[in-house]
């Protein structure tokens, strides 16, 4: 059976659809992705000092091209004496492990119990939308807060946090279109053919709705992160002295007053840059691959 | 209609009931509450004192309950580290978080709902292009890093505005902006769509064939029922804004619910965080069941839909 041909494409009438088509792929916002995951990946090869350790001797050394500032730590260093780009590289290697790992967890969780809340309804549907609902009305950053106060900082403290906190945004949207899909003929075929409810999620549902959770994926991946630098920056994230760009621009705080203006604008880059691309991605793909999510 | 709104309130409710034990649950079944419970560095004694006082050594569902009775009279437990009940602080606090919010609100209305109209009454030229620009920053970016470059620029560099704390309006404008960035690139897209929505329905023809001049079908048809939807969101963002600021509220040392959350996670004092995230949970659900009555009020479909 072809699955994929049974995609509608809605008829589109509203004037959005000509606005959002006009990017065909966004090169450059996949292009800074790649370059983040090879440098996060590569991270040992390409920093030219040890991220952790710093020498107390050369602390708050502006970049290179500022008075001051030598082309050995080409962007500075901090309070510790740590140099700034190895930081930033391996500050990478941390926002896309925990983003994406949190992101895919999440969407497993998320995409499972949707799919079984909408396939099977009744009360199993009742108790994980009213679970849903009640997840989703809790600020996301404060349930994140507070989860993380619990458990304590670790990195894999973290992931599990984020997708325990996002996996509600999967289920809501995959939910609603299982409810439409077990509706269709290839469904009820299934189910004339003597499939058992599981193979019948498994194998009909489970790929029709793997678009959609690959959209809410990519569009989550900036928020991830963002929630991620945000628990950072409060001292309940990853914590020091691994190097998270939400870390170094929480210690950078301190020292913005008097104008050490590269210890914070310059993660903060970091993390605009990467979400900033995986939005405009996530935009595009939610274009191309699903045309109902549209709307979202 | 009664039945509606009954069962509104029955969800509401299940809701509320819920978010209690989502909370009672991961605080007992990640460890010891105790050592949560108790101040940093207590001894033996003390925890097992606290054990003792707090029902801990009680199986889950009194404890549970015990739980649930204390938060029927509206005690979420003592701040250790201010030694006043959680409740008292936080309504202490909230003043201030809503003043906040508020100005962030009118801020984000001011720039979300023009820009909107301009992107809606052109699709794809100038303002329609320039917003898409402004409403994607305005969602990629983390509003903490937006509020330190703004301190960076008009305190350090300018030196124009206060970094931090609170009393004068000018203390106001930078949190103000940092927060209500985000929510107006979120305005703008809601008055962008529902402008579109309306340009497009049979009345506003009809002002055209008439041969009203464009500005006036705007102005008058169009934009004043756009409107509608934006500002029913705008309330619910409000409670949002309050609840989101935290980043905001610590980079500026604005002293609101935020910045007290802050503390609570600083000072190990976990009443407070628990407090705090209690009451949000329940201000957005007790919200949003606001909404869907006003709603069901307004608009007849809906309630005959359910």
């Amino acid at each position: 059976m072809t699955i994929q041909a049974e995609i509608i494409v809605l008829p589109s009438s509203s004037p959005e659809r000509s606005s959002l088509r006009l990017g065909d792929f966004p090169l450059i916002p996949a292009l800074i992705i790649g370059v983040i995951a090879l440098v996060a990946i590569f991270a040992n090869l390409l920093a030219p000092h040890n991220p952790e350790i710093g020498s107390l001797t050369a602390r708050f050394r502006p970049p290179f091209w500022e008075t001051g500032g030598s082309t050995k730590y080409l962007l500075g260093t901090d309070q510790l004496g740590r140099d700034v780009l190895s930081r930033l590289i391996f500050g990478a290697r941390v926002s896309m492990v925990v983003g994406f790992t949190a992101v895919i967890f999440a969407g497993a969780v998320g995409t499972t119990l949707g799919i079984i809340s909408g396939y099977l309804g009744g009360w199993v549907d009742q108790v994980i939308m009213r679970i849903t609902d009640t997840w989703l009305a809790l600020p996301a950053l404060m349930f994140a807060i507070f989860l993380a106060a619990i458990v304590g900082p670790s990195m894999w403290n973290i992931v599990i946090i984020l997708g325990l906190v996002y996996w509600t945004r999967y289920a809501r949207v995959i939910r609603g279109e299982v409810l439409s899909l077990k509706e269709r003929e290839f469904v009820r075929l299934a189910i004339v053919a003597g499939c058992s409810k599981w193979t019948i999620m498994r194998r009909h549902i489970l790929p029709n709705v793997i678009n959609s959770a690959i959209v809410i994926g990519t569009l989550m991946l900036g928020v991830v992160i963002i929630t991620e630098a945000s628990l950072s920056f409060l001292g309940v994230g990853v914590p020091p002295p691994e190097p998270a760009w939400g870390l170094m621009l929480s210690d950078g705080k301190q020292s913005l007053m008097v104008g050490r203006w590269w210890l914070s604008v310059l993660p903060g880059c970091c993390i605009m840059l990467m979400v900033l691309s995986a939005n405009l991605l996530g935009d595009w793909l939610r274009v191309k691959l699903d045309p109902q999510l549209r709307q979202l | 209609m009664k039945q509606y709104i009954g069962k509104r309130v029955g969800y509401c409710l299940l809701s509320l009931f819920l978010l209690s034990v989502t909370i009672f649950f991961f605080v007992r079944v990640t460890g010891d509450p105790a050592t949560l419970l108790v101040e940093p560095g207590a001894s033996h004694a003390d925890m097992d004192a606290i054990r003792h006082q707090f029902g801990l050594d009680q199986p889950l569902w009194v404890q549970y309950g015990i739980f649930m009775s204390s938060l029927a009279h509206g005690d979420l437990g003592q701040s250790f580290y201010y030694r006043t009940p959680v409740l008292e602080l936080y309504l202490s606090r909230l003043p201030n978080s809503l003043y906040l919010a508020a100005v962030a609100m009118a801020l984000s209305l001011l720039i979300g709902i023009p820009s909107g109209v301009l992107a809606s009454v052109r699709v794809g030229g100038f303002w329609d292009s320039f917003g898409k620009m402004f409403t994607l920053l305005g969602l990629s970016l983390p509003s903490f890093w937006v509020g330190l470059v703004l301190i960076l620029v008009f305190s350090v560099y300018l030196g124009w505005l206060p970094s931090s704390g609170a009393g004068t309006p000018m203390h106001l404008i930078m949190p103000a902006f940092a927060l209500g960035w985000y929510f107006a690139a979120a305005h703008m897209r809601l008055t962008r769509s529902a402008m579109l929505e309306v340009l497009g329905s049979e009345y506003v023809k009809l002002a055209r064939l008439k041969g009203l001049p464009q500005s006036l079908v705007i102005a008058k048809h169009a934009f004043k029922n756009a409107l509608i939807p934006v500002l029913t969101f705008a309330g619910i963002n409000l409670v949002i804004m309050v609840n989101v600021s935290v980043v905001v509220e610590v980079v500026f040392a604005w002293p609101g619910i935020g910045r007290l959350l802050y503390e609570g996670i600083s000072f190990r004092d976990f009443p407070v965080v628990q407090g705090v995230v209690l009451i949000a949970g329940a201000m957005i659900v007790i919200v949003n069941l606001v909404i869907d009555i006003l709603y069901a009020v307004i608009d007849p479909r809906i309630r005959l839909e359910s």
